[in-house]
């Protein structure tokens, strides 16, 4: 019963957030309401016993990556007319938004009309979705693929450094 | 009503919606990388919730990955952004038009 009542509640706060993030003026203000649906997207992995993954989420997503954003939005010292040149009339951008919805919406009452795919219950709810868990899975099976994501970081690292020190110096 | 698996996915789709449509309507760089992640994160969330349904590791594994390629792809995308403003001087992307014939 608390996981209907947590679905919806967090479900509902992600929808806002992302509504909020296209709807939003200033950049500013859309990563703050992106932090809001990541954290509601955590919650939601929480529910589905993904917690290492939820940590991440906040970790990596929520934290870095966020502050990446805002950095360089006070790194460019824009100022805010120029910050906020895509002025747009909300309530029509509303309405477009608001018919996705409803039209999404029709086509998921039709799913629900059908039987409900429910979720299994767990064999073993102790291990599941754990670092140790994850883990396992990740150096074993996954292991070429966890390499060279390490190149890939470092490769994008390089290539920040170079497209972002730009001709001069 | 017990919470079956379309719910999510149906809050997948939702989510996903809304990204595409910030991407195809706002002009400001910054807003459109925003949208990016939004759209990666529906992504996740449907793997997380198949990863649930048939019970592994893999989806889990996947969403890692997933993540760590969303940060490059960011980082990149914001050093793009910064030599974008420095020869522009805005973040508007009707501004890019180097690569038209």
């Amino acid at each position: 019963m608390s996981h209907t009542v947590l679905f919806y509640i967090f479900s509902t706060l992600a929808v806002l957030g992302a509504v909020m993030v296209v709807s939003h003026k200033n950049p500013v203000s859309s990563a703050i309401s992106l932090v809001l649906t990541l954290f509601s997207t955590a919650v939601l992995f929480v529910l589905l016993h993904a917690h290492f993954i939820a940590a991440i989420q906040i970790l990596i997503y929520a934290g870095a990556i966020m502050v990446l954003f805002l950095f360089t939005v006070m790194f460019l010292n824009i100022r805010d007319s120029e910050l906020r040149f895509d002025s747009m009339n909300i309530p029509k951008r509303m309405t477009f938004l608001f018919l996705f919805t409803v039209v999404v919406g029709f086509f998921a009452s039709k799913f629900f009309s059908s039987s409900p795919v429910v979720f299994p219950k767990l064999e073993d709810p102790e291990n599941f979705g754990t670092v140790a868990e994850v883990g396992r899975s990740l150096f074993s099976d996954y292991l070429l693929a966890f390499e060279l994501t390490s190149v890939l970081v470092v490769i994008a690292m390089v290539g920040v450094l170079v497209i972002a020190k730009g001709k001069e110096s | 009503m017990e919470i079956a698996v379309t719910h999510y996915v149906v809050l997948a789709c939702v989510l996903f919606a809304i990204g595409v449509y910030g991407i195809i309507t706002r002009k400001n760089i910054l807003i459109v990388l925003m949208c990016l992640e939004l759209m990666l994160n529906s992504c996740n969330l449907l793997f997380v919730v198949f990863s649930r349904l048939y019970e592994g590791s893999t989806g889990h594994v996947f969403v890692l990955m997933s993540v760590t390629v969303a940060a490059a792809e960011v980082a990149v995308g914001l050093a793009f952004v910064v030599s974008i403003y420095r020869q522009k001087e805005s973040l508007d992307i009707d501004l890019l038009k180097m690569l038209r014939g």
